[in-house]
C-alpha cells in the first residue's frame, strides 16, 4: 500500500513539474513583438526616465514588495483597495537626455492576469505634463509575463540573487487593437489629441533584494493630430 | 504501481493546469460605490481627501518642509511652474479607494490649468482639467476629459473645493478636506437608440 501511496506522490510531483515547465516555456505565449509604431512615419514623443526606484521623486507601494518606496517616509499604500497598486513619480527626459516634463505613473495588477496565457496583467495610467507643452493621459494595459519569465525568475534561480544582462521588451499590450496605449491629450498643444503610446523597458540589472537595479523605461506617443470632433461639439453646445 | 505513477503524473498536470485556469491570480478589495442619481440626470458620486494625512506627495519648488521628508524636487527651471501633488483618495464613507494625483501648472502660452487624475484600482481611472478660476468663489469645475474601464463610456463634469474642518477639533482629525464631487452621465449609443425605438433588448436579439 506504502509502495502505491509513494508512486502517486512520486507522480504527481512529476506531474505538477511537467506542468509548470509546459506554463513556463508555453511556445503560444506572447512574445515580445515590434512596437507598431516603430514602422510609424507620424511624429514621434520619445520620453524616457529611470525604472530604479530609488532614481524616482516618489515611489511608493504597499511597501512589503521587492521594490522599496523612495523616499524612505514616504506614506505606503497599505489599505485593502490599493494595497496592490504602486505610484512612480519621475522625471521624463528626451532621446537627449534632457529633462522635459513630470510624469506619474499608477500601476494596479489586474484581474483578468491568466498565467495559463502567458500574461502577467497590469493596468496603468500615466498623467504627464510637460512644461511649455501640454499635459497627457496615457492609459495602458502591459504585461509583464517576459520580465517575469527572463529577470525576474533567473535572478531568483542565480546564486547570487541577482540577474545582469541586457533585456529590451515592450510591456504595452494593450487596450488598443495593435497593442497599443491610447493616449489623451488635455491641455497645451496636446488639448483634443486622440493617439496611441508603446512603453518599453529596458533592464541590465536586477537584484531579488532591491528590484531593479539598472533599468530604464521609454514611452513612444505618437502624436497624430487633434481630435475636431470634441471641438466641434463644445462649439455647437 | 507503474500505473499508480502514471496516474499521479497525469493527476499532477491537469490538477497545476486547472488550478492556474480557475484560481483568481489577482483579486483587489472592492468597497462599494457610493453613488447618488441627480435630479436632472446624471450619477454623482463625491470623493474626498483628508488634509495632511492622505497627502502623499506634494512637489514644488523651494519647499521648506518637502512632503514627503526627503523629497527631492528637480531643480531645472522648466519646472518652476509646475504644481504636483498625490493623495489617497477616500469614498464618502470614508474608506480609501484609490489614489489620486493633482498637477497645477502656470503656462504665458496656454494659460494656467489644473488637472486631476483619480485611479481607483478595482473601477479604473478618469483624467479631468478644469481652470484655475473658481465657478461660484468656492468650487473649480472641469470635464473628464476620458475614462477608463467602467468610466469608459461616461462623460461629465468635476468639482474640486476645499471644506475646512470646523466641526472635529481633536488633535488627529484633519485640517480640512479636498472634496471632489463627479457627476457623469453614460453615452447615448446608437444600440440603445435601436433598442429603445424598436421596444426590444437589443442585447436579447443578437
Amino acid at each position: 500500500m506504502i509502495r502505491y501511496i509513494i508512486s502517486l506522490a512520486i507522480g504527481l510531483l512529476l506531474g505538477t513539474a511537467a506542468a509548470s515547465a509546459l506554463l513556463f516555456y508555453n511556445p503560444l505565449a506572447a512574445q515580445n513583438p515590434l512596437s507598431p509604431l516603430s514602422v510609424s512615419d507620424k511624429e514621434i514623443i520619445s520620453l524616457n526616465y529611470s525604472a530604479v526606484t530609488a532614481d524616482a521623486i516618489v515611489y511608493t507601494n504597499d511597501g512589503e514588495s521587492r521594490s522599496r518606496p523612495h523616499p524612505v517616509k514616504v506614506q505606503q499604500l497599505w489599505e485593502a483597495p490599493i494595497r496592490q497598486t504602486d505610484v512612480l513619480v519621475t522625471v521624463l527626459s528626451d532621446s537627449r537626455s534632457n529633462p522635459v516634463g513630470i510624469g506619474i505613473k499608477f500601476m494596479s495588477d489586474s484581474e483578468r492576469t491568466r498565467l495559463i496565457n502567458g500574461e502577467a496583467l497590469i493596468d496603468s495610467a500615466w498623467h504627464i505634463h510637460l512644461p511649455g507643452r501640454g499635459s497627457l493621459f496615457v492609459e495602458q494595459t502591459e504585461n509583464y509575463w517576459n520580465f517575469l519569465r527572463q529577470i525576474v525568475l533567473p535572478a531568483y534561480w542565480s546564486s547570487g540573487d541577482s540577474w545582469k544582462g541586457t533585456w529590451l521588451g515592450n510591456t504595452t499590450v494593450g487596450p488598443g487593437s495593435l497593442g497599443t496605449a491610447l493616449v489623451s491629450g488635455g491641455t497645451g498643444t496636446f488639448a483634443g489629441l486622440k493617439s496611441e503610446a508603446v512603453e518599453a523597458i529596458s533592464a541590465r540589472a536586477y537584484s531579488v533584494e532591491q528590484g531593479p537595479v539598472s533599468m530604464d523605461g521609454s514611452l513612444t506617443i505618437e502624436v497624430v493630430g487633434r481630435d475636431d470632433s470634441q471641438e466641434t461639439e463644445v462649439a455647437a453646445q | 504501481m507503474f500505473k499508480t505513477l502514471i496516474f499521479g503524473f497525469l493527476l499532477g498536470i491537469v490538477g497545476t493546469i486547472a488550478t492556474v485556469y480557475y484560481l483568481p491570480v489577482v483579486d483587489l478589495h472592492r468597497e462599494p460605490s457610493v453613488i447618488m442619481v441627480a435630479p436632472n440626470g446624471g450619477n454623482v458620486e463625491t470623493f474626498h481627501v483628508n488634509v495632511p494625512m492622505d497627502r502623499i506627495m506634494v512637489g514644488a519648488p523651494d519647499q521648506s518642509e518637502p512632503v514627503p521628508p526627503g523629497l527631492d524636487w528637480p531643480a531645472d527651471e522648466i519646472f518652476a511652474g509646475v504644481r504636483a501633488e498625490l493623495f489617497k483618495i477616500r469614498n464618502s464613507r470614508d474608506s480609501v479607494i484609490g489614489v489620486a494625483s493633482r498637477v497645477a501648472a502656470k503656462s504665458v502660452e496656454f494659460g494656467d490649468s489644473i488637472e486631476w487624475v483619480l485611479h481607483l484600482p478595482a473601477r479604473g481611472s478618469f483624467y479631468v482639467s478644469m481652470p484655475p478660476q473658481s465657478f461660484d468663489g468656492v468650487s473649480r469645475v472641469g470635464q473628464m476629459n476620458i475614462g477608463t474601464r467602467e468610466f469608459q463610456p461616461l462623460h461629465g463634469s468635476v468639482s474640486e473645493r476645499w471644506v475646512e474642518n470646523t466641526e472635529n477639533e481633536d488633535e488627529d482629525a484633519p485640517v480640512g478636506r479636498i472634496e471632489i464631487v463627479t457627476t457623469f452621465v453614460g453615452v447615448f449609443s446608437d444600440d440603445d437608440a435601436a433598442g429603445d425605438l424598436s421596444g426590444k433588448d437589443v442585447e436579447g436579439e443578437s
